[in-house]
């Protein structure tokens, strides 16, 4: 038998990794002093701290990084948050934390920090979720999910992208959609708690994803969801069942 | 060390199940999974082991279950840095599935891939000797779907990407050939205690 048979196995399922996005190894590996220079908030949970990253390798919407506090005698604490800022913000990255109750690194960035403190980054990591701008891209997203959504937005206005971009954004209530003033025409919001006079309130349904799929764009949409596991188990399911092929929904979950 | 002004941490007991930059995700199991949960019925799923092997096989559900069952009791530990203490799965050894196709001395890592497609790479060596399973069981319970169920691999002493949920397979090769997170980045082993999270640690 020959061994050479093997070496270019690729499984005969349909999912698989996008092959046009190269992720530095080189900046993956490397901690960098990040120095808070502006917060903004966004919502009562939710704010945007703004970095200086002078050395930062740069990002592709969608991408996180690897964020670490140190404690004075040692201990570390290290988190995995997405990128809310456009690659274009030279020198500078934003991050969107909400409040997590009980949290051990968003509790010190919402009640300790201020414009310049240090913290650590790494990054930016992992292709599978960023968006070039190359393709049509539909944008589903709940809570605080929308922050990798909201920098393929950013990237596509910075850069006049003529692709087409749509963003279903899910919230419990108007005061709670994060980056509610920068919102366009390109994006439906969907309230479940309570919504403006005249906007139905209710969870994301078959009927949203379907108004956006019956509007196919030439090759078609990829779809990127963001959200909590639930909400991502929900979304991912209404694509499917609209018809939106499987290998070309990219899902992001938190727990 | 670069200490940040003002973190002094949660209150913490020292635990020493606890790899370096993890955290006790207590009673939480986050899921973390890149591509739409399957649906997938125990009776469509099968599992295939070949490549460099004497006797390629395919078993079903019923012919997996045959085998005789190992459970595995302990903790797992995700690279995005929570880990779970005392978690219990049951399933079968890899080693049994290994005696039934008996691998060829040339043999030296494996793809892992599963009925999504989605795959990763790891050395022979840590699949073998009681350490990894296919896993169906949580608790006494069958495994939820989206935590791979009806089963996965379960290497627990990798970090948690390594057990790939919907386990269809392992092709046995003679060389490493990194899978899906780690063509997008990730360590080619994983070793949680040598902190081996992203390719270049």
């Amino acid at each position: 038998m020959s061994t050479s048979s093997f070496s270019s196995f690729t499984p005969s399922t349909r999912f698989a990794v996008p092959g046009r996005i190269a992720v530095s190894n080189r900046a993956a590996a490397l901690w960098q002093t990040a120095t808070l220079t502006e917060i903004r908030r966004e919502t009562p949970h939710a704010a945007t701290f703004r970095f200086a990253v002078p050395a930062w390798a740069g990002h592709l919407p969608g991408q996180h990084l690897m964020l670490r506090l140190t404690a004075e005698d040692g201990y570390t604490a290290q988190r995995h948050y997405s990128i809310a800022s456009a690659p274009d913000d030279a020198g500078h990255i934003e991050l969107t934390l909400d409040h997590v109750e009980g949290g051990e690194v968003s509790g010190w960035f919402h009640t300790v920090a201020k414009p310049g403190d240090e913290v650590e980054v790494r990054g930016p990591l992992s292709g599978f979720f960023a968006w070039p701008g190359d393709r049509p891209a539909l944008l589903i997203g709940a809570g605080s999910g929308v922050v990798p959504l909201m920098s393929m937005v950013r990237h596509h206005r910075a850069r006049e992208l003529s692709v087409p971009l749509r963003l279903l954004v899910s919230a419990r209530r108007p005061e709670e959609l994060i980056y509610a003033r920068e919102l366009g025409t390109e994006t439906t919001p969907v309230f479940t708690r309570s919504a403006p006079e005249g906007v139905p309130v209710g969870r994301m349904a078959a009927a949203h994803v379907a108004s956006v799929l019956a509007d196919q764009p030439p090759g078609g949409w990829e779809a990127y969801v963001c959200g909590s596991n639930a909400f991502a188990e929900h979304a991912s399911r209404l694509l499917v069942e609209a018809g939106q092929p499987v290998d070309r929904i990219r899902i992001e979950r938190f727990g | 060390m670069n200490v940040t002004r003002g973190f002094t941490g949660r209150d913490r007991v020292h635990n020493p199940g606890l790899p370096p930059g993890q955290y006790d995700a207590g009673d939480d199991w986050p899921v973390l999974s890149a591509e739409v949960t399957p649906e997938l019925a125990p009776a469509d799923w099968t599992f295939r082991v070949d490549g460099l092997v004497e006797r390629p096989h395919t078993w079903d559900w019923d012919e997996a279950h045959a085998l005789p069952p190992s459970a595995y009791e302990g903790d797992i530990h995700c690279v995005t840095s929570w880990s779970k203490f005392g978690v219990r799965f049951g399933g079968v050894s890899l080693d049994a599935f290994l005696d039934v196709v008996r691998p060829h001395g040339s043999a030296t890592h494996a793809v892992a891939y599963s009925h999504t497609g989605y795959t990763t790479n790891l050395p022979l060596a840590d699949l073998t000797g009681g350490r990894a399973w296919i896993a169906w069981e949580y608790d006494s319970e069958p495994l939820a779907a989206e935590h791979g169920g009806p089963a996965r691999l379960l290497v627990p002493h990798l970090y948690f990407w390594k057990s790939a949920k919907w386990i269809a397979g392992l092709r046995l090769l003679d060389h490493d050939e990194p899978g899906f997170w780690e063509q997008n980045g990730y360590h080619a082993r994983g070793n949680p205690w040598e902190e081996q999270r992203y390719s270049g640690d």
